[in-house]
């Protein structure tokens, strides 16, 4: 029988280890699975490469990951959003190194790492400092840098709703970088608004196939990032 | 001379309106934060545009009122949005595959500097203090048909930000079509900088000095 489901947020952290790349999907508070990266704060492990499209903000979800020490390289696009500021402070002090990325090329690194393709070319960045040291090449009178893969050991994601095979549907623009991490991550986990019945999601409006994802955890009710950081709420 | 460009020519709303005039029906339309932004306020009468934002909506709507707002439901810029009838969410993947793939007819983005062949620096001025941040903006120049750019004509201290070339990190070599600044409309050609259309009350010599590259004139 396959049932993904686990019974809490520190069950399906649990084998993540000192040193893993993680993908957390969202864009700002968007998507961002915060109950999960929460338990990952509790769990503790360090050392981490985080791929994010941001940093976090205020104290709470990514940016508590990141102030907590557990995070030695970030991998993002846009790494200052409003209310952002632990990344910006230990990123100016040296102690935490930044991998910047377009975001096109990111997302795109992303899926390829998920489809089984070990690079590709682009013409996003031709010409610019982001370019540099990279391999180019001239297609059909046209310039392009070759661009990495990008896999993880895990990534934690948020879905509207899900079945025990582990289909996800997502709600508006919450899905961004989730159906494609979830690809490239060889243990994708996770939170759902709900969990529904083998069958209740049309297989016509499937948006990530349960093959993607190994573990997921029911929270109905999840935080607000926004909220929290209004309030000044500090994790842990 | 900066407080004088501030008050002749074209307002921001202004510049936003003009860019809007050519805007063809039926265009698939990426817009940056800011003045960009405002171009949607304009779109003439009885022309159907769907904006795209690249975090994954295609049929973005109005602001939200305060009953309609979900924090899952953002544009590119992190505000709240609303989707039209018709509308269409996706992934990331697929929202720059739209971009890169050239399926997007037109992007309208701000500008720190614009080189005479259409070179753009926007996203960083290269200072070592600073905290690097690109988000979709090179994607966005290397895939979009159609680059417009709205940019105030110089900088706050009056600095020409038309120049022969770049002096900040570019987002794209020779990715600008046109500029809307407050003083006039520009093409960028293979001949130079084509100037089409002044401001009201603006005269060619005006924006020539305050810009750092021969214009070549060629009023519609």
């Amino acid at each position: 029988m396959i049932d993904k489901r686990v019974t809490s947020c520190a069950t399906a952290v649990a084998d993540i280890k000192d040193g893993d790349t993680v993908m957390i999907g969202g864009f700002g508070e968007a998507g961002s699975p915060i109950e999960l990266i929460h338990a990952l704060i509790d769990h503790g492990a360090k050392n981490l490469t985080v791929v994010n499209n941001n940093t976090g903000s205020g104290r709470v979800g990514l940016a508590a990951l990141i102030e907590n020490g557990q995070v030695a390289k970030m991998i993002c696009s846009y790494p200052r959003t409003a209310n952002s500021m632990v990344f910006p402070e230990l990123y100016r002090s040296g102690k935490i190194e930044l991998e910047l990325v377009p975001q096109g090329t990111l997302a795109e690194r992303i899926r390829a790492g998920g489809a089984g393709i070990p690079a590709f070319y682009t013409p996003t960045s031709v010409g610019t400092p982001l370019a540099e040291g990279k391999e180019a090449r001239n297609f059909d009178g046209e310039d392009y840098v070759m661009e990495r893969a990008i896999k993880a050991d895990f990534a934690l994601i948020k879905a509207k709703q899900a079945d025990r095979y582990g289909n996800l549907t997502f709600n508006k623009t919450a899905r961004n970088f989730a159906p494609i991490m979830a690809m490239a991550a060889t243990n994708t986990l996770v939170q759902t608004n709900q969990m529904v019945e083998l069958g209740d999601i049309d297989p016509e409006n499937v948006v990530t196939p349960g093959i993607f994802v190994n573990q997921i955890i029911e929270v109905a009710n999840p935080q607000q990032e926004s909220k929290l950081v209004k309030e000044g709420v500090v994790y842990p | 001379m900066s407080q004088s460009t501030q008050q002749l020519g074209w307002s921001r709303e202004q510049m936003a309106q003009r860019c809007a005039q050519d805007i063809e029906d039926g265009s698939y339309v990426n817009l940056g934060i800011g003045i960009p932004e405002k171009v949607a306020l304009y779109v003439p009468a009885g022309r159907e545009v769907i904006y795209h934002t690249e975090n994954g909506l295609l049929g973005m709507g109005t602001d939200p009122s305060e009953d309609e707002l979900d924090p899952d439901l953002i544009n590119a810029g992190k505000k709240p949005v609303t989707a039209i009838p018709g509308a269409a969410y996706f992934h990331h993947g697929d929202s720059f595959s739209m971009i890169r793939g050239k399926h997007i007819d037109v992007c309208v983005l701000g500008a720190m500097q614009v080189s005479e062949n259409g070179d753009l620096a926007n996203w960083s001025t290269g200072a070592p203090e600073a905290i690097p941040a690109v988000g979709g903006a090179m994607d966005l120049v290397a895939g979009v048909k159609t680059i417009y750019i709205i940019t105030q004509h110089t900088t706050k201290t009056g600095a020409a930000k038309i120049l022969p070339e770049c002096s900040f990190p570019l987002t794209g070599k020779g990715v600008v079509n046109r500029i809307y600044s407050d003083l006039c409309v520009i093409d960028v050609t293979e001949q130079g900088l084509v100037l089409t259309e002044l401001a009201p009350g603006i005269d060619f010599d005006y924006v020539q000095e305050r810009t750092a590259v021969t214009l070549i004139k060629a009023l519609k």
